[in-house]
């Protein structure tokens, strides 16, 4: 879950992490009382979307009145066709330097990565890999001082800066820790005013430690609604934009049958890993969920391991006789008591292939004939 | 001969109790696994399918010595039971359990360096030596014995090439499940040096995906290897941005695409598989070519 930069920044200071001081808006009528107090001021839309500034979600304003109206503009305005809710007002900074820290993780090597660089303020993947310090950490003994010391001597800082941003790099990591981070970016972590503070706060929190998340971190929806109502029912889905809804066992597989809709001239409609479930109940939200969508025909590819074939058919049949569905059906079946699946499949009037290259051929020229 | 485990493997089940726990032990031992006993705390004194269940991992070892351990527990609960597993002996240590925090899970890796033990996922349909061991959730009637050894990323996606090698009449050496999840344990070259040195296996069919850098990574070992290395790779549509399923399935920031893959995979003279049905006839084709000698003077 990708946390919006004032929340990020509201976890630094309660972690000791300095940011500028600022104040969070959902409409530009008490912007121009806040300026008047802190000064010329940097206001910033609150989107989950990288490249924020070059797309105008940061614009800056040197009094009220010329803040409430920025304010009001940004409020109005869609970056990357994100619509802009909030906004963060921040006093403006006179920045002397500008450097990029982040920690994030190493999935090759399994452990906690740290990405420190003096070429911060842009964009880290146009950074130079040759001006990218990076240094992997051992989990069991985390950042020690030390090794911060020698990220920021690596970093060309010296006296009270080197020592600020050192710190900061210990709190980042536990932070880090503390909040099960996937990625924890300050981009740039500047210098102002002779002081080191994190100018922008990025943090994406993994999903699957929200078991032990305290109230500190904030719920962030970046589903759509379609999304969300498979993610309750523990079916792993994505939309897509194509023309075939998809019903698959498995990632691997269910990535296999939309390369091979690709391959065969059409396009999906989303990624719908269904799981293991053969329920006729699981069976019919799963399938419910694809024609909200409303493709021009759907495809189940089901593998039945130890899921039984006959039964998944039983479910889809069950499932047809129940819903109306308008568009094409076509099934895949292969696996544990095939044969039985696909006749009674068959007696139903269910197109069902045993190759899934046929199938998708099938599913392909249904939506194609339908075009045409 | 095989890796990893072998017909001697004696397999401890953590979570055994549990749904999951009780239906594939079952099908464990129909594989001809020897599962020796089972951990559920407070539970201990039982029996699941005539297997003794124990409070804990040590009290097991003590009755009788395991090697290898297999977690079913809820995510919530697997770095204690890794942990216990690990600090009770278990030198493999296969996770099926699907969304381990990633945080648990580099813990959880970070002692199995030190204590030196081998970890298959999590989120992993574990590992098969057909007709000696099965260690997973996987349907035994889709394996035959062989010579082929098979790796993937993902569970039905090999279920269906490894069909497809056995209607083939191509049998496997063993089939490792690496697990789908961002950090996961046993690394595709960690498992192509065990099947480079293994001599029963003649050939390696390499099942991948999208995201992250394994496969770019598993082509710098391959261009080293003896034995010829057929791949497939799904996700070739997949758009920037999105979780496909698996954690680990994801193109970021330009990386982990299909297409870097598989100039790496080709580039290292791997088989290249386009489409998922031509797997069995490139492993055909390669043990073939690779009967020739291929150098003469």
């Amino acid at each position: 879950m990708k946390l919006y930069e004032y929340m990020a920044k509201e976890i630094f200071r309660n972690n000791g992490i300095p940011v500028p001081k600022g104040r969070v808006f959902t409409s530009s009528d008490e912007v121009a009382e806040f300026v008047a107090q802190i000064g010329p001021v940097a206001i910033k839309s609150q989107v989950l979307s990288g490249g924020r500034g070059k797309a105008g979600g940061i614009k800056f304003a040197s009094d009220p009145q010329e803040a409430r109206e920025k304010a009001r503009e940004l409020l109005a305005t869609d970056i990357k066709g994100l619509k802009v809710d909030i906004i963060l007002v921040e006093q403006k900074l006179s920045i002397e330097k500008e450097l990029y820290l982040a920690i994030t993780y190493d999935g090759a090597r399994r452990k906690p990565l740290l990405i420190a660089s003096a070429a911060g303020g842009v964009e880290i993947e146009q950074v130079a890999e040759e001006l990218m310090i990076k240094r992997l950490i051992d989990i069991n003994i985390g950042l020690q001082p030390y090794a911060a010391r020698e990220i920021t001597r690596q970093l060309g800082l010296k006296g009270q800066i080197a020592k600020e941003v050192a710190d900061i790099m210990l709190k980042l990591y536990q932070t880090f820790r503390k909040y099960d981070a996937e990625l924890i970016e300050i981009n740039p972590l500047v210098v102002a005013d002779s002081q080191a503070l994190a100018a922008d706060g990025k943090m994406t929190v993994d999903d699957d430690a929200a078991f032990r998340f305290g109230k500190d971190v904030p719920l962030v929806e970046e589903k759509t609604a379609v999304e969300k109502r498979a993610a309750e029912l523990g079916i792993s889905y994505v939309e897509l934009d194509g023309e075939i809804g998809v019903m698959a066992n498995g990632a691997g597989i269910t990535m296999a049958t939309l390369d091979l809709i690709n391959e065969f001239g059409s396009s999906p409609r989303n990624f719908m890993d269904a799981g293991g479930g053969s329920s006729k109940e699981a069976t019919a939200s799963a399938l419910e969920i694809l024609l909200s969508t409303q493709p021009k025909a759907l495809l189940i590819n089901i593998f039945g391991g130890i899921t039984r074939c006959d039964v998944v058919a039983k479910a889809i049949i069950q499932v047809k006789e129940t819903m109306d569905i308008q568009v094409p059906l076509v099934i895949r079946l292969v696996g544990t008591n095939e044969e039985a699946g696909i006749a009674l499949l068959r007696e139903h009037g269910i197109e069902t292939y045993r190759k899934i290259d046929e199938a998708v051929a099938k599913v392909v020229a249904f939506v194609k004939a339908k075009g045409a | 001969m095989a890796i990893i485990i072998n017909e001697t493997t004696k397999i401890l089940v953590q979570g055994i109790t549990g749904k999951q726990g009780q239906f594939h032990t079952s099908q464990m031992l129909a594989s001809g696994s020897k599962v020796i006993g089972g951990i559920s705390p407070g539970k201990g004194g039982q029996l699941v399918h005539g297997v003794p269940i124990y409070d804990t991992v040590e009290e097991a070892m003590l009755a009788e010595k395991a090697e290898a351990s297999v977690i079913f527990v809820p995510a919530k609960q697997v770095k204690d039971c890794a942990f216990e597993a690990m600090d009770g002996g278990i030198k493999t240590l296969v996770i099926i359990t699907e969304h381990v925090p990633l945080h648990d899970a580099m813990e959880i890796m970070a002692f199995a360096e030190s204590k030196q033990v081998q970890i298959v996922g999590p989120n992993t349909f574990g590992l098969i030596s057909p007709s000696k061991s099965k260690i997973g959730i996987m349907p035994n009637s889709i394996f035959i014995p062989g010579s082929v050894g098979v790796v993937a990323r993902s569970g039905t996606l090999s279920y269906e090439i490894v069909s497809q090698l056995t209607n083939a009449g191509i049998g496997q050496s063993t089939v490792v499940g690496l697990g789908g999840d961002r950090v996961v344990g046993l690394s595709f070259i960690d498992v192509l040096a065990q099947f480079e040195a293994d001599p029963e296996t003649k050939a390696v069919v390499l099942v991948g995906e999208i995201g992250g850098n394994a496969e770019e990574e598993a082509s710098v070992f391959i261009k080293t290897m003896s034995k010829p290395v057929i791949a497939f790779l799904a996700g070739k549509s997949a758009p920037p941005g999105k979780r496909m399923g698996h954690a680990g399935a994801i193109i970021e920031r330009g990386k982990g695409t299909y297409d870097s893959k598989v100039v790496a995979l080709k580039a290292a003279g791997a088989y290249v598989a386009a489409l998922p049905w031509e797997v069995s006839d490139l492993v055909k084709q390669a043990l073939t070519e690779e009967t020739i000698p291929s150098q003469s003077i």
